[in-house]
């Protein structure tokens, strides 16, 4: 018999949830009107759209008017960054400061407005991957449009603290945006309480569909439309509403996440790991998201990891430059100064958090990844030296 | 058709799952290194050789193993390299190409080409450093 597939990235993408799924599917097949339309089939679906909006703005205590549905956060972090950039209000503000750890979709909406003349400057990270505070505060002038810092990274888990990066926003006037993408229901924000100005979630990381998420824009925001048409969203984001996706999204978070579980298992995962010799956690051993574990092991290249799990059902991901596309390795490893031994032989697991694993699951993981270190560090010309193990 | 990073053909699976000639040799007459951590991929070749009655120049190949930290592409064709080379004399081993080992393992992803070059490489610059060393000691 052919055991069922241990899914173990989701930081890459979610298992729609079956609650999610039947609204899903009742908002395509039965109530699929279009929300402009006047007769009572539109009228229910904006009905339903503006009342998932309220249950999103509760979700994170901003009021519905502040939340403006998009096709995902990549869409959201190019409308945040990009929308601040080209109001005719913000003209004289021509530098922007994120950090090197970003997601693509925030790096590269700042490499193209530094062709068109902004400054941006990437604040570094330690070797857990928080970002430098004061460096931070120390580079933010009267020029300053936005700062753009992650809740919590994709690649290592790490989170930021958002708190003190907003009350350095706001003591500075300068805005504040968030890509909460990953931390999105497992950790909790107030808009209010935390003074942010934006922030960019997504459905597919949260057991909803792809192609569905949001952007809050705090009240009084100085931002203008990247994407012109009909007028939906307030004109803040035309198109047609995609109302199943939007409806369930909000549906996503009323389910019951087991986030304790999920930590042990994370811990377990990582306790485990670790005993493996040449083995380094990447990351925070504290700050870290429930769900994440990104461990390195010196020697062995990252890819074939990745397929040879694959080859025993299990699914994973890593930031081996092998298994990218421009075959470099990931800038967040080299960001915080993960050893050249280690960076391509980097392995993330990231875990369900309304699916936890069982133990048996558990532990065929631990047997199949000690196993398969072993296998290729036979191949591997690097033996391990003590000496550099302790340096790594 | 988007090419895949990890479409891998089934022969490209079978000798990255089940490599040829794979560790380490004791006493190797020859030895080359090459690539590079940072890149991703290193690859060591050990070859044994034996005498030819009919050409001292030109011994054959007795034994060659490999180690390889790489991606399943620079495993697969380091494998295929050695199981191309061994009973071969070094003068027909010189002359193996990457397009020849990419060949007999059916085909490689594009993006893979520059690591899958590595093995061959690695065999020629193993035996041209060999000839330098008998040259100059003749
Ligand atoms: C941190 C982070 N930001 C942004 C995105 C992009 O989200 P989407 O796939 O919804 O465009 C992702 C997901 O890939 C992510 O992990
Ligand atoms: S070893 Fe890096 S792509 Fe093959």
């Amino acid at each position: 018999m052919k055991q069922e597939n241990i899914y173990l990235d989701s930081a890459a993408t979610t298992r729609i949830d079956d609650t999610v799924l039947k609204r899903l599917t009742k908002f395509m097949k039965e109530e699929f009107g279009n929300p402009s339309s006047q007769h009572s089939l539109g009228n229910s679906a904006r009905e339903e759209i503006e009342k998932a909006r309220e249950e999103i703005a509760r979700y994170i205590n901003a009021e519905p008017e502040e939340i403006f549905f998009t096709s995902g956060a990549t869409e959201s972090n190019n409308l945040a960054i990009e929308g601040l950039a080209i109001n005719p209000e913000n003209s004289e503000k021509k530098h922007i400061i994120t950090s090197k750890i970003e997601h693509p979709s925030v790096l590269e909406t700042c490499k193209q407005l530094e062709k068109g003349g902004y400054k941006i400057d990437y604040i570094s990270v330690n070797e857990e991957g928080i970002i430098n505070t004061r460096e931070l505060e120390n580079k933010i002038t009267n020029n300053t449009l936005v700062v753009s810092i992650m809740h919590a990274n994709n690649e290592i888990g790490t989170i930021q603290p958002i708190e003190k990066i907003a009350e350095i926003c706001s003591k500075k006037d300068v805005y504040f945006h968030t890509d909460a993408v990953q931390s999105f229901t497992k950790l909790k924000v107030d808009v209010k309480k935390t003074n942010i100005d934006l922030l960019s979630a997504s459905g597919h990381k949260i057991n909803a569909p792809k192609g569905i998420g949001f952007i809050y824009i705090r009240k009084g925001t100085r931002l203008s439309p990247i994407i012109h048409g009909g007028s939906q969203e307030r004109r803040m984001r035309s198109g047609t509403e995609n109302t199943p996706g939007i409806i369930a999204m909000a549906e996503a978070l009323k389910i019951n996440r087991n986030q304790k579980e999920t930590e042990r298992i994370r811990d377990k995962l990582i306790k485990e790991i670790l005993k493996i010799p040449g083995s380094r956690l990447n990351g925070s051993k504290k700050e870290r998201l429930s769900n994440n574990i990104n461990v390195s092991l010196y020697g062995i290249e990252g890819e074939s990891l990745m397929l040879l799990l694959d080859k025993e059902g299990i699914e994973v991901s890593t930031g081996s430059a092998c298994s990218s596309h421009k075959l470099s390795e990931s800038h967040v490893l080299k960001a915080i100064n993960v050893p050249e031994m280690y960076i391509n032989g980097s392995l993330r697991i990231t875990l369900d958090t309304i699916k936890p694993l069982t133990e048996k699951q558990i532990n065929f993981v631990i047997l199949k990844i000690k196993e398969k270190v072993k296998r290729l560090n036979d191949i591997s010309p690097f033996k391990l030296n003590p000496l550099e193990v302790k340096n790594g | 058709m988007v090419p895949k990073i990890t479409s891998y053909t089934e022969k490209v699976l079978d000798h990255f799952q089940n490599p040829r000639n794979m560790g380490q040799m004791k006493n190797p007459d020859i030895e080359a290194t090459v690539g590079n951590p940072s890149c991703g991929d290193v690859l060591k070749l050990s070859l044994k050789l034996k005498e030819n009655p009919k050409d001292k120049t030109n011994p054959k190949i007795e034994d060659i193993k490999f180690q390889t930290m790489g991606c399943a592409a620079a495993i697969a064709t380091s494998s295929m390299t050695t199981v191309l080379a061994k009973g071969k004399t070094i003068k027909e081993a010189k002359n193996i190409t990457p397009q020849e080992v990419a060949k007999s393992l059916g085909q490689l992803p594009p993006i893979k080409v520059h690591c899958s070059n590595l093995a061959a490489d690695a065999l020629k610059k193993a035996i041209e450093d060999w000839e330098k060393r008998i040259n100059k000691c003749s």
